[in-house]
């Protein structure tokens, strides 16, 4: 198929570019600039920032993001099959659903260890 | 237009690689890296390897980078970031890799130049992830189901050594 079917996203890759750059000079160029300590602080949701953003974050963050890759390896195998379903027929559906199946396993373990929830339950 | 799509992307991604080496906050190494991952998705489209843009955008521009920007904020990089410059031997050592990369390119380069007659992979009309899917749930059925087992394991292990009390 070539490029030429992505000619729609190239202009939207480029209009989207053109349009964050133009914004961010415009106001850099037209915008008055007052600059306090208060103003280049941090923003952290309204609240003064305490201590450095570099400090050891718990555990979980990690477990999430690891599980968030295989469920995300997972999905990417879905794209394909969906492509060819129609020409697999039911054994293709067969196939997708031993697939989920064993890793929806991996997924009431990990709902069962508790590692899904964020309060106090620890795995 | 493909011509020019390629060199821009093969200037970019050179351009963010060797940002990512030079920036001293591995913060901005990783969101270069990211830059170099978007480059490549393109060239592989280009190429007409339409899952793999796919797959590199969705799983490594997506959610491998996400466990870098943690693995380097578990680390706690903060000396490097104030740190004077890189040590003088990993200097020593990757300039000799990278000479030594160019110099594998360059001899590669001849190899292929004089094996020009003969084409790589043959070019699929109907799309690349069509061929893909046909031969992982023909052909390579039992490879395509191996990996939810391997993909279990991971799973198991990730909890498992995360949970572990140390």
């Amino acid at each position: 198929m070539g490029i030429a079917g992505y000619t729609g996203i190239l202009i939207m890759v480029a209009v989207a570019a053109a349009f964050g750059g133009v914004v961010v000079l415009l106001s850099r160029l037209i915008g008055k600039r007052q600059e306090s300590r208060e103003k280049l602080m941090p923003y952290e949701c309204g609240i003064d920032p305490t201590g450095n953003a570099r400090r050891r974050f718990s555990i979980k963050f990690y477990i999430t993001a690891m599980l968030f890759i295989i469920f995300d390896i997972e999905a990417v195998f879905l794209y394909p099959w969906a492509v060819v379903y129609r020409s697999l027929k039911i054994f293709g559906f067969i196939e997708m659903v031993v697939f989920v199946g064993i890793l929806l396993i991996g997924f009431l373990y990990v709902w069962k260890k508790g590692a899904l929830e964020w309060g106090s339950k620890s795995i | 237009m493909e011509q020019v799509l390629f060199w821009i992307c093969g200037v970019v991604s050179i351009v963010f690689a060797v940002m990512m080496i030079l920036k001293r906050n591995p913060v901005h190494s990783a969101l270069c890296l990211i830059v170099v991952f978007l480059c490549l998705a393109v060239s592989y489209l280009l190429l007409g390897a339409e899952f793999l843009a796919a797959v590199q955008v969705i799983v490594y521009a997506g959610a491998i980078m996400v466990l870098f920007l943690f693995v380097i904020m578990l680390l706690n990089l903060d000396d490097e970031v104030h740190s004077p410059g890189k040590p003088r031997m990993a200097l020593i050592a990757g300039s000799s890799i990278g000479s030594g990369l160019i110099l594998l390119f360059l001899l590669t380069g001849g190899v292929f130049k004089a094996l020009s007659g003969t084409r790589g992979a043959e070019k699929v009309v109907a799309g690349n992830t069509q061929a893909v899917a046909e031969l992982l749930f023909t052909k390579y059925l039992l490879p395509f189901e191996v990996t939810s087992i391997l993909l279990l394991a991971a799973i198991i292990g990730a909890i498992v050594l995360a949970g572990k009390k140390g």
